[in-house]
């Protein structure tokens, strides 16, 4: 008998949003919006957790410039240590970055042993950065997280908004709560996303520009609070705190 | 000491089936201890002596039984067999630590002793689990 499900309601019952980071699509920027987002909200004073739930290409320790890879401390479970003064597990404190080949039982079982493990605490907010598409992490998020927000992320491309609208339909049909979708990397005026989202019934929280200097900001957090990406994606954090 | 976790999984586990089975008493959890996860046994049954002290009324007499379970694991690519003992020696203390946290990271840090693929599967003894509850109604 599965002996760890039962405990995660109360590992995660002192945090007062719990915000999923997803898409249908991969590389339409997820990783980037769920750790400044992390960052922007800590910077503004909340308590902040960041849980990376792509396992097999973790991404938010290289946005957030994480190079050691120690475990993090016990006490009752694990804690997660503090990155820029976001709460932060990933799974890249177990593989030491190393290639991770899991089959779908595998993944399903290291979501719950980090959900039924970590030791949170009380938060504001808990990002999780999660793996493109409707696989098995958004399907556990789904059935084990059941207090969860998904905001989701598109770049203004018809193949982007084929995947992304998959998973709009499935959030829907579930009657789960999406509090937006924000297009990303626009580069010129076009109304494919915005139209394909209202038509939906849903709500665009507005689109963030190409960015051509971000790659200059990855790993830094000091120069990623500054960047163009952050100051357009502020404006949009502030709708949906 | 992250056993603390675990053991409070248990509890939380056991005491929610009872309940879903309207038993009023529980008497006895039998739980599986999969070597693949290498549970520090005296702190986890510690920490379930003092969990069990703070818990409710259905928890006052109940009996722990901890089974060890070895492991194994099957290779998909060429069909071998080979136990913890054959996986522990291609690995190092901090791969070891690693895999008591999260034991699917056994595939990240070792691979097929016989073909050196890295996809195979754990098919017996990976960590806890309840055997069996037994209750009074």
């Amino acid at each position: 008998m599965e002996a760890r499900i039962d405990i995660i309601e109360k590992r995660l019952k002192n945090i007062k949003r719990i915000i999923s980071v997803a898409s249908g699509k991969g590389g339409v920027g997820k990783s980037l919006v769920a750790s400044s987002l992390a960052l922007n909200l800590t910077r503004k004073g909340h308590k902040v957790g960041l849980l990376d739930l792509d396992l097999y290409g973790p991404s938010s320790h290289i946005i957030l410039g994480l190079e050691n890879y120690n475990f993090p401390d016990e006490e009752k479970g694990i804690i997660p240590p503090k990155i820029d003064g976001i709460n932060f597990i990933s799974i890249v404190y177990y593989t030491e970055d190393k290639p991770s080949p899991f089959r779908g039982v595998d993944i399903s079982n290291i979501i719950i042993e980090i959900l039924a493990i970590t030791q949170w605490g009380e938060l504001d907010f808990l990002i999780i950065d999660m793996p493109p598409g409707i696989g098995d992490e958004t399907l556990d998020v789904i059935r084990l997280v059941k207090k969860s927000e998904f905001l989701i992320v598109t770049t203004p491309s018809k193949v982007s908004m084929g995947a992304v609208n998959k998973l709009l339909k499935i959030l829907k049909e579930l009657n789960l709560p999406i509090i937006g979708i924000i297009e990303n990397m626009k580069m010129k005026n076009s109304k494919l996303v915005k139209d394909s989202i209202l038509k939906m019934d849903l709500k665009y929280l507005g689109f963030i520009s190409f960015d051509h200097n971000i790659e200059e900001a990855i790993g830094d957090t000091d120069k990623l609070l500054k960047s163009v990406f952050m100051k357009e994606f502020n404006k949009i954090i502030e709708k949906i705190i | 000491m992250h056993e603390w976790a675990l053991a409070e999984s248990i509890l939380t586990t056991a005491v929610n089936a009872a309940k879903k089975e309207k038993i009023k008493i529980i008497k006895e959890i039998v739980i599986g201890l999969g070597e693949l996860q290498q549970v520090e046994q005296d702190i986890f049954e510690f920490a379930l002596g003092e969990l069990i002290k703070d818990q409710e009324e259905i928890l006052k007499d109940v009996k722990i039984k901890i089974i060890s379970e070895k492991s194994n694991f099957v290779c998909n690519n060429c069909q071998n067999h080979w136990s913890f003992d054959d996986l522990k020696k291609g690995i190092n203390e901090d791969e070891s630590e690693a895999i008591h946290f999260i034991p699917e990271v056994a595939l990240v840090h070792s691979r097929c002793p016989k073909c050196g693929s890295p996809d195979f599967e754990i098919t017996k003894g990976r960590g806890v689990s309840i055997l069996s509850i037994k209750g009074e109604k």
